[in-house]
C-alpha cells in the first residue's frame, strides 16, 4: 500500500476512484494549458501554460502510480504535448493566432471534414462488427462520390443522386461480401481488389462521360440547412458563435450526426444489432441458435458499402460540387483508422473522425499565416501519429470483434 | 450440428500464409495465368461495350507502347529504336515494382500484410536522395552503395515500427502501416515543400530537393543516360529476387519466418520467437520498399519533388497486386512485375497512341484489370473448387484424359 493510498483510506474516500479522476484531470489540465495561450484569452506569459501543464503531468504521474497505467501515461503525454504547444503559442503574435483560431469557423470546418469520415467509419462499423474486415471502404466511398454526381447530373435531382451513389457503393459492398463470405477469400485481399476496381470503374466512366472538361458546374447540390435563429440566442457572444458554427451546415452533415446516433441504437439496442454482433463475435454459436451467419454478414457488408458511399456523395455533391479522379484520396483508410481508434463504437468513431477533421480544418488556416505554411503541412501528420500511439495501446487496447477476418464455413 | 454437441470454439482460420501455401499447391502456374487472361478478357469486353473500339487493336497499341515488340526480330529501323526506348521505360517501372512486390511478399510469407509500402518507399527515397546530396566528393561505387543502403535502412526502420508494435502490443500491422504511410506522406511533403528543411535553397518557389551528386547516380547500361535510359537498378532488383529466394528457402531466418506465417501458435510451440520473426519480417520487407524508393531517385528521378512523394501511393499499391499475382515467389514476382510495369507504361499518355485509344481511359482500364486479378487471385476457394472438380472428372473417366 502506498503512502497516498494510506492517506486516502484515513479520509474515508476510498470508494471514489481517485486515480482515474486524476488521469482525466491531467488530460483536462493539458488542454487548458494550451487553450489559455489561444484566443480569446491569449495569455502572453510562457509561465502560465507551463505551470498548468506541469500540474497536468503531475496528476498523470499520480494516476499512473495509483494503478491506471495507461490513462496516466496518456495524461502525461497529452499534458507534455499541450504544454509545448502552449509555450510555443505564447511566442506567436496575436494577429497570427487570430487568423488561425476562429472557433466558430473551426467548428464548422471540423464538422465538414469529419462528415465523410463519419459516414464511412459507421459503414465500416457494421461490416466489422459482423466479422468482415472492410479495407474496401475507400473504393466504396469513391463509387458514391462519382455515381452521386453522375446520378444527380443524369436525373437532375440531388435526392436521386444520393440514392444512385449509395446503390453503387452497395454494389461494391456486395462484391466484397460475395468474395469474402461466399468464396471465403481473404477479406483484406478482397477489400484491396474493391479499391482497385472502384478506382478503375469510376475513372473509366468519368473520362468516358465527361472527358477532360470535368463535371458540369450547374449540377444540383445537396442544400445547406439554414439555422439563422441560432444567432438570437443570448448572450450575444454565444449566439453569434452558434450561428457561425452551426447555422449554415450541409444537410448531410446533420445526417451524419444522426447516423451515429442511429447506428448506436441499431447496434446496441435492437435485435438486428445483437445478431450482427453475435455473428462477429462467435459465428458458430450464432449459427447454432438459428441466426444465418451468411445472410447477416451479407446485409451488414452491403449496408456498409451504402453508408461509405454516402460519405463519398457528401464529398462530391455536398462539399466540393464536382468530381475528380481518385477524389477520396485515402479518406476511406482514415475512416478505417477512426473506427479502430474509436474502438468499434459509434460515438468513439465520431470522436476520432472529429479529431481528424479538426486537423484538416486547422492545417489550411496555418498555411494562411506568413511563415507558418510549412508547419501547416507538418501538422497534418499529427492525427496519424496520435492514432499510431492509440493503436499501440497507450490510450487502451482496441479489442476487435472476436471473429473478425475469419471466413465462416457452414457445417 | 446436433443439440447435444458441446459449444465449439470458432476454429482459427488458416493464416494468410497457410492459405497461400495451399493455393500454391492447387494450380501450379496455370491459375495465375488463367486469372490474368480472364482479367484481360473482361477488360476487352469493357473496351468493346463501353467505348465501342476494337479490343484487339487497343491491346496491340498498348503492347506496342510497352516496347515489348523489341523482342520480335522483324521489328526494325526507327520502329525498333522507339521500341527500345519504350522497353527501357517499361523495365524502369518493372524494377520499382519488383522491389515493391517483394516488400509485400516477404511480409505475406510471415503472415503479415504490409500495406505500408508507400511510407517505406518515401522514407527510402528521401534518405537516399539526402545521402546522394551529401558527400559529393565520394567515389562513385561507395557513394551509390551508401545511398542505396541508407534508403533500404530507412525503409526497414519505418516498417520496423509497425513490426515492433505488432510484436510487443499486438497492434494490427494493416492499421499501423496505413498510419505510417500518412505520417511519411505529410512529413515528406513538409521536408521537400516550400520552406521545408530539405528544399533546394536555390529554387525558392519550387517544392523540390537539390539534385543528387553525379557520383551517386546509377550507371545507365542501356540507352541514353540523359534521356532516362535503363539503369543498373534493374540488376539490383534481379539480385533482390535472388536474395528473397535464398533468405526464405535456405536460411534459418527464412524457415522461422515461414513457420510463423504458416501457424504462429505451432511456431511458438516449436521454440521460435514469433515476435522477433514479425519484427524481422517487417524490417526486411520495409528494406525492399525503401530500396525501391532509393533506386528510383538514384536511377532516374535524381531529385525528389512533392509529386514524386505523392505518386508513391500508386506504385506501392500496384506492388500488392504484383505480389498476389506472383504468388509471393521470386519467379512469379518477376513476371507479374513485368506485366504490370508494361501495363502501367503502355497505357501512359506518352506511350499509347491517342488515335487508337485514349490513354486516360486505358490507365483506368489497367486499374480494372488489376482489381480483377487481385479479386480472383484472392478467391482461392473458387480455384480449389474448380481444381477438385477437374480431378473428380478425371477420376470418373480415367481412360478419357491422359494422365500427365
Amino acid at each position: 500500500m502506498t503512502v497516498a493510498e494510506g492517506a486516502l483510506e484515513r479520509t474515508g474516500l476510498v470508494g471514489v476512484d481517485w486515480a482515474k479522476l486524476l488521469g482525466i484531470l491531467s488530460i483536462a489540465l493539458g488542454a487548458i494549458a494550451f487553450w489559455v495561450a489561444l484566443p480569446p484569452l491569449t495569455v502572453r506569459s510562457m509561465a502560465v501554460p507551463i505551470v498548468i501543464g506541469l500540474a497536468g503531468v503531475g496528476a498523470g504521474v499520480l494516476s499512473w502510480r495509483g494503478g491506471h497505467t495507461r490513462l496516466g501515461w496518456t495524461g502525461v503525454c497529452i499534458a507534455l504535448l499541450c504544454t509545448l504547444f502552449g509555450a510555443i503559442a505564447t511566442n506567436a503574435t496575436e494577429a497570427h493566432l487570430e487568423v488561425v483560431i476562429t472557433w466558430s469557423a473551426l467548428t464548422a470546418a471540423t464538422l465538414r471534414f469529419a462528415t465523410p469520415l463519419t459516414f464511412a467509419a459507421i459503414g465500416g462499423l457494421f461490416s466489422e462488427r459482423s466479422g468482415v474486415v472492410n479495407i474496401g471502404l475507400e473504393g466504396m466511398m469513391l463509387m458514391g462520390a462519382f455515381f452521386g454526381i453522375y446520378g444527380a447530373d443524369k436525373t437532375g435531382s440531388w435526392v436521386a443522386g444520393i440514392f444512385i451513389g449509395m446503390l453503387a457503393g452497395a454494389a461494391m459492398g456486395l462484391v466484397h461480401a460475395f468474395f469474402s463470405i461466399q468464396l471465403r477469400s481473404d477479406q483484406i485481399v478482397s477489400g484491396t481488389a474493391v479499391n482497385f476496381l472502384a478506382l478503375g470503374i469510376t475513372g473509366f466512366i468519368y473520362i468516358d462521360t465527361y472527358g477532360n472538361e470535368g463535371t458540369p458546374s450547374d449540377l444540383p447540390q445537396v442544400p445547406d440547412v439554414n439555422l439563422d435563429w441560432l444567432g438570437s440566442i443570448p448572450p450575444s457572444g454565444l449566439g453569434s458563435y452558434l450561428e457561425r458554427a452551426f447555422g449554415g451546415l450541409n444537410l448531410l452533415v446533420w445526417l451524419a450526426l444522426a447516423t451515429v446516433v442511429l447506428a448506436y441504437i441499431v447496434i446496441f439496442k435492437t435485435t438486428v444489432g445483437l445478431r450482427i454482433r453475435s455473428v462477429g463475435e462467435h459465428p458458430r454459436a450464432a449459427d447454432t441458435v438459428g441466426i444465418s451467419v451468411y445472410a447477416t454478414r451479407y446485409a451488414a457488408v452491403t449496408a456498409s458499402g451504402a453508408l461509405a458511399a454516402l460519405g463519398g456523395v457528401y464529398l462530391s455533391l455536398g462539399f466540393v460540387h464536382s468530381f475528380t479522379e481518385n477524389m477520396t484520396a485515402g479518406r476511406g483508410f482514415i475512416a478505417l483508422a477512426a473506427l479502430i481508434f474509436g474502438k468499434w463504437k459509434p460515438f468513439g468513431a465520431l470522436g476520432a473522425a472529429l479529431l481528424f477533421g479538426f486537423a484538416s480544418a486547422v492545417a489550411p488556416r496555418l498555411q494562411n499565416v506568413e511563415g507558418w505554411a510549412t508547419y501547416g503541412t507538418l501538422f497534418q501528420a499529427l492525427p496519424y501519429v496520435l492514432t499510431l500511439i492509440a493503436v499501440a495501446g497507450v490510450i487502451g487496447r482496441s479489442i476487435p470483434p472476436a471473429a473478425i477476418g475469419r471466413p465462416y464455413e457452414k457445417q | 450440428m446436433s443439440d447435444t454437441a458441446p459449444p465449439v470454439e470458432p476454429e482459427p482460420a488458416p493464416s494468410l500464409a497457410a492459405r497461400f501455401e495451399l493455393y500454391q499447391r492447387a494450380g501450379g502456374i496455370i491459375t495465375p495465368l488463367l486469372t490474368a487472361a480472364f482479367a484481360f478478357f473482361v477488360g476487352g469486353l469493357v473496351v468493346l461495350f463501353v467505348t465501342g473500339k476494337s479490343p484487339i487493336e487497343t491491346y496491340r497499341a498498348i503492347f506496342d507502347g510497352t516496347g515489348l515488340n523489341w523482342f520480335f526480330p522483324w521489328v526494325t529501323g526507327a520502329e525498333r529504336d522507339l521500341a527500345a526506348l519504350n522497353l527501357q521505360q517499361t523495365l524502369i517501372v518493372t524494377t520499382t515494382l519488383i522491389l515493391c512486390g517483394l516488400a509485400v511478399a516477404f511480409a505475406f510469407r510471415c503472415g503479415l500484410f504490409n500495406i505500408g509500402g508507400q511510407g517505406q518507399y518515401i522514407a527510402g527515397m528521401i534518405t537516399a536522395a539526402q545521402v546522394g546530396i551529401w558527400l559529393p566528393d565520394l567515389a562513385r561505387v561507395p557513394h551509390m552503395v551508401l545511398a542505396a543502403g541508407a534508403g533500404a535502412l530507412a525503409g526497414a526502420i519505418w516498417a520496423g515500427i509497425a513490426g515492433i508494435l505488432k510484436a510487443t502490443v499486438g497492434a494490427h500491422e494493416v492499421i499501423s502501416t496505413i498510419m505510417l504511410n500518412w505520417t511519411a506522406l505529410w512529413i515528406g511533403t513538409y521536408l521537400v515543400g516550400f520552406g521545408g528543411p530539405l528544399q533546394d535553397p536555390a529554387q525558392e518557389f519550387v517544392p523540390v530537393m537539390k539534385e543528387i551528386a553525379p557520383s551517386a547516380k546509377l550507371n545507365v547500361f542501356w540507352g541514353d543516360p540523359v534521356a532516362q535510359g535503363l539503369h543498373i537498378g534493374f540488376f539490383v532488383a534481379i539480385a533482390a529476387l535472388v536474395v528473397f529466394w535464398i533468405v526464405l528457402n535456405r536460411t534459418t531466418l527464412g524457415y522461422e519466418v515461414r513457420a510463423v506465417g504458416f501457424n504462429p501458435d505451432a511456431a511458438r510451440y516449436g521454440g521460435i520467437s514469433v515476435g522477433r520473426s514479425y519484427f524481422i519480417a517487417m524490417a526486411i520487407s520495409g528494406a525492399f520498399a525503401g530500396l525501391a524508393g532509393a533506386v528510383d531517385v538514384l536511377g532516374w528521378l535524381f531529385r525528389v519533388d512533392q509529386t514524386s512523394v505523392q505518386v508513391s501511393s500508386q506504385i506501392a499499391f500496384i506492388g500488392i497486386a504484383v505480389a498476389l499475382l506472383g504468388r509471393n515467389t521470386s519467379v512469379g514476382i518477376f513476371f507479374s512485375a513485368l506485366l504490370f510495369g508494361a501495363l502501367y507504361n503502355g497505357t501512359s499518355t506518352r506511350n499509347l497512341d491517342p488515335t487508337v485509344f485514349q490513354p486516360e481511359l486505358a490507365g483506368n482500364l489497367t486499374l480494372i484489370i488489376q482489381g480483377l486479378v487481385v479479386l480472383f487471385v484472392g478467391a482461392d476457394v473458387l480455384i480449389l473448387y474448380l481444381w477438385q472438380a477437374r480431378r473428380k472428372l478425371r477420376r470418373r473417366a480415367p481412360g478419357a484424359v491422359a494422365r500427365p
